[in-house]
């Protein structure tokens, strides 16, 4: 009898995960629908003008989801040389040594610093290093944005890449030892392709935490409403749009807003789950 | 060979590139911050811009502080634990119990899903859930954002460790004629408790400096104050403010400072209490 | 003229898994009060599986099924409130599972704290005393009955779980494989151990070393892909086999 009501309380508090996420989606998708219906689905995603004259108003989406990927895959670009080392420092190298562990400890703490101090860091000195550098005048843009975006995520690829080249078994590595091959070779030719897939799939994770990161962005991406024309000039991301446009906005836009949050929750979760599809598979294997 | 050298000296030394940032980082706030943080700092309440602009004038140090702020960070913090925990620890706990329920695989896939959406929309998701029909920002939309922050990583932690611990531990206690309510409270989650506690510290640690979920909940405040249904301040949120008021920018560094300090030390606090408990 | 009820006894007991595979196939036996029975046979024999179905471990994992009937005093168990029939009959594991969270003195009375049972300190104490004389524990940890169970060497902390078990004041005591995580001498200690307490309980212990089986047990089970071949007194077991596949296993053919 008892372990019936055990049972019920567990099952209960579990329900609370299907009812906030039923509750994420339900909320976007009733106050987005302004939005999709007023401009139409695929207009709203394509259409590049947003224009808030009272009377023209004029809302689309284009802009900000090409910020946000080339934010992202910019990010990504600066991300890979960093953490692939610290995955091969980590999980190879130096693996299971004390220096190893002193660097994952340091990776693990940027993963901690809150977002709005990276954009602090980013706005306060990376900025006016790009302006002395004379990358783009006005100091902010994508690519200011993308490179502290980089910093954020590195821990995150690094870390688990680490986990999956660290599972590379050790009689395959020594089985190529055997025959000769260098240190290089061994982790070009056995343990890149054995931990391939999990180390691919911790950047496909990584993305999906880049899309998102609001605040470093809005402190750096320079929040201009145009399609982007190149990696140096100012923009807005899907994130940065709605952190800076979402206490004053009322109506029409406020629905665009949402209808803005409602794609980026989409697009995040859909890279999540494949994320995490490809590193069941990846442990499985 | 030469290769093999040259690639172990890449290795390195982009490794070690990567820990720059955090020095960089810690430096910068630490140096242009340690002089403010003073006793009146943690006592007294964000000054008006007006104040800080005189002070400014008459060459003098911005007064007042970040009490609001601490407090009000305490305090949403403290009401989304309160109903963070146990949920979490109650449906991790079921997640661990039930492996292979199809209920229990879409509760996981759901846990995940909302671990990886952006705190920017969960601040907006709870704009729509709380302050619309309360009609007003407050704490308790604040701390229903951190809330519902906080769940999937508490989740998470709670059903890893318990699903670490040895199969024998729970048959022994069920062995002896437990039931299962009890064998949960008196051997597996004492058994666990370090596991779990370390994904709290973790949990707190991530949502304590989130800022974009708490502007269209808490929305802030610049007095100090302890009414749950009013617009409340939070630390990060005073970050933000002090960014963007060109008066308020020297308390910029001092904020900072403290609650890089604060989540940094909570981070390292975790990390050794986690590896102790796994010894 | 009055039979006396066996305590345990099996009437055509089966255990699956699937549907297809059954562990434990058509065991029946009847086990006397008092005794100790070693129950034999090669890895995956279905053993522990049936060992295991006595404690209605099964529940706890729904695919398992169990069909039969496994009597205890002649009631059968199967039809039973698992935590009624799990006080009655203690187990003891492979590897030694003291809880970690609890004292040496809270793991032995730990039966009673996970049944909502509150004794006086008075009868604590005592239980606690006669629990780990009773293992031989009490002279070597009686100055620390608080520190943590976890600290014992592994044969101590397997002689602290049997404790616990007998605190319950179980019928029939399971063990399961009880010595296989123990060095020699440790185990040495422990079979001294079962053959003392066959007086207070009966005692079920499966074992894949035929050298135990022969030293602590009366009567003895040889069980091979899952069927019960061969159950009489361990002596003529051992000396003379009725089975060809008891012989081929008793002379190191199987297993």
């Amino acid at each position: 009898m008892n372990d019936k009501i055990y049972k019920i309380l567990l099952f209960t508090a579990a329900l609370i995960m299907p009812i906030v996420c039923g509750g994420v989606v339900y909320a976007l998708v009733t106050d987005a629908y302004e939005a999709f219906e007023h401009f139409g689905f695929f207009k709203f995603l394509t259409s590049s003008e947003w224009s808030y004259t009272d009377g023209a108003e004029q809302y689309g989406a284009l802009p900000f989801i090409t910020g946000t990927l080339m934010t992202t895959l910019l990010a990504l670009v600066f991300c890979i040389p960093f953490s692939l080392p610290v995955a091969l420092f980590v999980g190879e190298y130096f693996k299971g040594t004390r220096i190893a562990a002193i660097l994952s400890t340091v990776t693990d703490l940027l993963a901690g610093i809150p977002s709005i101090i990276y954009g602090l860091w980013g706005f306060y000195t990376l900025r006016p290093l790009i302006m002395a550098l004379n990358i783009s005048p006005q100091g902010s843009g994508i690519l200011t944005a993308s490179l502290v975006l980089a910093i954020m995520i590195v821990p995150y690829a690094a870390s688990l890449s680490a986990e999956f080249i660290k599972m590379v078994p050790n009689d395959l590595k020594e089985g190529a030892y055997s025959l000769g091959a260098t240190r290089a070779e061994v982790i070009r030719k056995v343990v890149f392709p054995v931990a391939g897939s999990g180390v691919f799939s911790s950047y496909v994770l990584a993305i999906g935490r880049a899309l998102g990161e609001t605040m470093t962005v809005t402190m750096l991406i320079g929040n201009t409403n145009n399609i982007p024309d190149s990696i140096t000039s100012t923009g807005n991301s899907m994130a940065s749009i709605i952190a800076n446009q979402f206490g004053e906005a009322s109506d029409l836009r406020f629905s665009s807003l949402i209808a803005i949050g409602l794609v980026l929750f989409f697009i995040t979760a859909f890279i999540n789950m494949i994320g995490k599809m490809m590193i069941k598979r990846a442990r499985i294997s | 060979m030469a290769k093999d050298k040259a690639m172990l000296w890449m290795v390195c030394l982009f490794a070690a590139l990567t820990a720059v940032p955090l020095f960089a980082i810690l430096g910068e706030v630490l140096l242009r911050g340690y002089d403010q943080l003073t006793w009146s700092f943690f006592t007294e309440p964000t000054p008006t811009a007006f104040k800080a602009m005189k002070a400014i004038e008459a060459g003098e140090p911005i007064p007042g502080g970040i009490a609001n702020g601490i407090i009000g960070t305490m305090i949403m913090l403290g009401m989304a634990a309160v109903f963070a925990v146990p949920t979490g620890i109650m449906c991790g706990a079921f997640l661990a119990e039930n492996p292979k329920s199809r209920f229990a695989q879409v509760v996981s896939y759901l846990t995940d899903l909302l671990q990886g959406t952006p705190s920017v929309i969960i601040g907006i998701v709870t704009y729509i859930w709380i302050v619309v029909p309360m009609k007003g920002y407050s704490a308790i939309a604040g701390s229903v954002a951190l809330f519902v922050m906080m769940l999937p990583l508490i989740i998470r932690s709670t059903e890893e460790t318990l699903k670490i611990l040895p199969a024998s531990l729970k048959e022994a206690g069920l062995a002896l004629g437990g039931n299962r309510a009890r064998v949960m409270l008196k051997v597996q989650l004492p058994a666990a408790f370090g596991g779990i506690f370390t994904g709290v510290l973790l949990a707190i640690s991530r949502v304590i400096g989130e800022t974009a979920p708490l502007m269209f909940t808490a929305l802030g405040c610049s007095f100090i104050r302890f009414a749950i249904d009013k617009p409340i301040s939070a630390v990060p949120l005073l970050i933000w403010e002090f960014f963007n008021d060109p008066n308020l920018q020297e308390l910029i560094w001092g904020a900072s400072l403290f609650l890089l300090l604060f989540v940094l030390t909570l981070n390292l606090t975790a990390k050794y209490l986690a590896k102790k408990w796994n010894q | 003229m009055e039979s006396v009820t066996p305590i345990l006894e099996f009437k055509k007991t089966c255990v699956s898994y699937t549907k297809q595979t059954m562990a434990v196939k058509y065991v029946s036996a009847a086990i006397e009060r008092n005794t100790i029975t070693a129950i034999m046979g090669p890895s995956g024999c279905g053993k522990s599986t049936l060992l295991r179905a006595v404690n209605l471990m099964h529940n706890l994992y729904p695919n398992i099924r169990v069909d039969g009937e496994i009597l205890l005093n002649g009631e059968n168990i199967l039809s039973m409130e698992p935590i009624d029939v799990r006080r009655r009959v203690g187990m003891v594991f492979q590897r030694p599972a003291p809880f970690p969270t609890m004292s040496i003195y809270d793991n032995v009375l730990s039966g009673y704290a996970l049944n909502g049972v509150r004794l006086p300190k008075t009868e604590k104490d005592e239980t606690v005393e006669r629990c780990l004389k009773s293992v031989a524990l009490w002279d070597e940890v009686k100055d620390v009955l608080n520190k943590k169970g976890t600290f014992l060497s592994g044969g101590q902390q397997q002689r602290l779980c049997i404790a616990r078990a007998l605190a319950m004041k179980p019928d029939v005591l399971l063990m399961d494989e009880p010595t296989s995580a123990l060095d020699p001498i440790a185990t040495a200690h422990i079979e001294e151990l079962i053959q003392e307490l066959h007086k207070e309980v009966t005692i079920l212990i499966v074992t894949h070393n035929m050298g135990q089986a022969m030293r602590i047990s009366s009567k003895s089970m040889f069980m091979y892909l899952g069927e019960l071949v061969e159950y009489g007194d361990t002596a003529t077991m051992f000396s003379n086999p009725s089975d060809e596949r008891t012989k081929a296993y008793l002379m190191g053919k199987i297993g």
